[in-house]
């Protein structure tokens, strides 16, 4: 039995809450506190109300050519583990012993500047990654060809689009040729066919024998790429087997877990021109259905894009829904009121979706929150037959009829 | 942070143990070498950066220390004594002013150079030591361009070089060890303080005035010399005059110039290596 990849064993991690609020510690207090108490190691506000145990007593092991998932909620110790794997941050005890070359992958585009160009870029988001100027010279071609930003390469990067930004970055990273790959949630971004891309890629690289731990919200590619997955709760292994069962094991926490509401949530990005304050559904399959986003704006409201993402709880996305596919244009909208999406039908299958809301205002970004609402599609008649599809063929039932012709 | 590369026919030759490390550590300069190509690609980017869309490019890089000569020559240049007799003081000024650009700006790079990479510092492991000394290697490019314009000078006003110009290169690495030393110590307190922000302008202000740059070091008094001394940029200041214009040549004070910049380096790369672990955390 050869020794494992990766072990880590007994792994914990305190953060002090006054890092965490105030990065930008002033010199002054400091000094204050050497002088108030000098023979004390630390300033007292290192008290134990005020720390954060984001990992404590983590222990699991992976074996040279196993592909494992991490799963948790936001908050769970995920991005603390990653962290601490990729060597960024050290665990305040235990102890992670690695066998290999090691690769992270935190973020796409990692170490990309703005002012160089594409080709310049590559090169040195390689460097930083860690891979050798003639291997990437070796490689060059082939990353350029996969991000597909060939006419680009001498363009500066601030030019690129958001998409072809990520294409690039991801395309350095995944010519890095490590024994040990460690990926956070790098998929989550690019369109649709480039993610798919990314995960045929990361498909091969798994099944070159490497061994490879990723972190990801999205249980179907936890579910495709992992043989067995490793669930965090509140900075604990709270399960630690096939991936099949931990995934139904973490679906099951976070069904019965309630969203907070959206007026209350904290996790949001974007300027606050606008903020959504409360979601309301009602859907029913086969029926008249509508989605209410009430808002609220700092100011007068123009060229207001507002976007919908339906998502099963495994991550898998099912529906899009934007007024700018529609037409419906808010050029001008009152700076209190409510968004309402109407369908007159419904046309998703019934169960619990997680809903993510995106709302531009005058092309920038006014308020974002993923899993911002979960929402219930009660149960419906979408044909007058009373009969749903099977399951295991999508969300979505489509209005549709059948005839027979006859032939000749 | 131990990486261990033991020659041993293992499948796994590489390992990396990960754990919570208190006080002291080495310089891990064995490390820095290995991702030397790193090194370069840093001073590369710093260097394509800075003069890019610019319209006068590399000439930025000698514009400082010549303005600063014309504004010294017509100021303190017309004060008596401040120049010893029979050196033109322009010359005088621009050769202690094209190290001192060096150190200067060097100085400033690196202090702010783990601040202003905070977006991969948070995200991918390299030796954080790398960062200061990229900020400072970029420097000694610009160097290189405004020491060819005094070259230009020295020839201008006829000067012949002696012998002396040989031992250039070692007050060149006085002035880049130093200013690596106090930037590498300005960088890391700069991660949790960011009033190093707002000190380090005002501090490369007086200590140039705290160094024999636009005056001869003749004007301080004999009997603080010694304490003088302790300034590494006196020693580099007086170690140009002399390789470069046959100023008088250094006495034992160099060595404590010398000295100086040896405590500072060392101690500086030495606390750095120490708080390295928490860049991440509080950045």
């Amino acid at each position: 039995m050869t020794e494992p990849a990766i072990s880590i064993a007994h792994v914990a991690k305190r953060y002090r809450l006054g890092q965490l609020q105030d990065p930008y510690g002033r010199l002054t207090e400091t000094i204050w506190a050497t002088i108030v108490s000098p023979f004390r190691r630390s300033a007292p506000r290192s008290s134990a109300s005020r720390q954060l145990w984001a990992l404590s007593d983590v222990s699991f092991d992976v074996h040279g050519g196993e592909v494992v998932g991490v799963i948790g909620r936001n908050g769970a110790g995920k991005s603390t583990l990653l962290k601490i794997l990729s060597r960024i941050t050290e665990p305040t005890s235990g102890r992670v012993v690695m066998r290999g070359r090691v690769a992270s992958l935190l973020e796409v585009g990692t170490g990309f500047h703005p002012e160089l160009s594409g080709r310049e870029n590559i090169y040195l988001s390689g460097a930083i990654l860690g891979m050798r100027r003639a291997e990437i010279r070796r490689k060059f071609d082939e990353i350029v060809a996969f991000s597909e930003v060939e006419r680009f390469l001498d363009t500066p990067v601030k030019r690129y689009s958001s998409g072809m930004q990520v294409r690039l970055g991801f395309s350095v990273a995944a010519h890095l040729e490590p024994e040990i790959l460690i990926v956070d949630e790098v998929l989550a971004v690019g369109d649709a066919a480039f993610q798919r891309r990314c995960l045929a890629k990361m498909e091969d690289v798994t099944h070159e024998g490497r061994t490879v731990l990723f972190v990801s919200h999205n249980m179907a590619s936890v579910e495709s790429l992992c043989s067995r997955a490793v669930l965090l709760e509140s900075g604990r292994v709270v399960a630690d087997g096939g991936v099949r069962e931990v995934v139904d094991q973490y679906l099951h926490s976070i069904e019965s877990l309630p969203v907070a509401s959206i007026a209350d949530r904290e996790d949001r990005h974007g300027s606050g021109k606008l903020r959504f304050i409360g979601i309301q559904s009602s859907m029913r399959l086969g029926a008249e259905s509508e989605i209410r986003l009430e808002y609220a704006g700092q100011s007068t409201l123009r060229n207001v894009e507002v976007s919908l993402g339906l998502s099963t709880l495994r991550g898998e996305g099912c529906m899009y829904l934007a007024n700018q596919l529609t037409g419906n244009e808010f050029v001008s909208i009152p700076q209190v009121g409510t968004m309402v999406c109407h369908f007159a039908r419904g046309h998703l299958l019934p169960g619990v979706y997680s809903m993510n809301v995106y709302c531009t205002v005058n092309g920038e970004l006014a308020d974002w929150v993923q899993d911002a609402a979960r929402i219930e599609v009660a149960e419906g008649d979408m044909f007058g037959t009373g009969r749903i599809p099977p399951a295991g063929y999508g969300n979505v039932v489509a209005q549709h009829d059948w005839m027979v012709e006859e032939a000749g | 942070m131990i990486t261990r590369n033991a020659a041993l026919p293992d499948a796994h030759a590489h390992e990396t143990v990960l754990e919570p490390r208190t006080g002291w550590r080495s310089l891990g300069l064995g490390e820095l070498w290995g991702r030397r190509e790193l090194l370069y690609f840093f001073v590369w980017r710093d260097l394509k950066v800075r003069y890019k869309q610019t319209a006068f490019g590399a000439a930025w890089a000698v514009m400082q220390p010549l303005l600063l000569m014309a504004v010294f020559s017509v100021s303190v240049g017309r004060l008596p004594n401040v120049a010893p007799a029979g050196v033109p003081y322009p010359l005088f000024v621009f050769v202690g002013l094209v190290p001192w650009t060096l150190f200067a700006s060097s100085l400033i790079a690196a202090s702010n150079s783990l601040v202003a990479a905070e977006g991969i510092i948070t995200k991918v492991y390299f030796p954080r030591l790398l960062l200061p000394v990229a900020a400072t290697g970029s420097y000694l490019i610009d160097f290189l361009i405004s020491f060819a314009v005094l070259g230009l000078f020295l020839a201008y006003y006829g000067v012949s070089l002696s012998w002396a110009v040989l031992c250039l290169p070692l007050f060149v690495l006085m002035a880049v060890a130093a200013a690596l030393g106090v930037g590498v110590w300005l960088a890391a307190i700069n991660v949790r303080y960011r009033d190093v922000k707002y000190a380090v302008p005002f501090l490369v202000q007086l200590w140039l005035f705290s160094s024999p740059i636009v005056y001869s070091g003749t004007l301080v008094p004999n009997s603080l010399q010694p304490i003088y001394a302790l300034n590494p940029m006196k020693g580099v200041a007086d170690g140009f005059r002399w390789a470069l214009m046959g100023g008088p040549s250094p006495d034992a004070l160099v060595l404590v110039s010398a000295a100086a910049t040896v405590v500072v380096l060392g101690s500086g790369l030495l606390y750095f290596r120490r708080v390295e672990r928490s860049f991440a955390d509080v950045i």
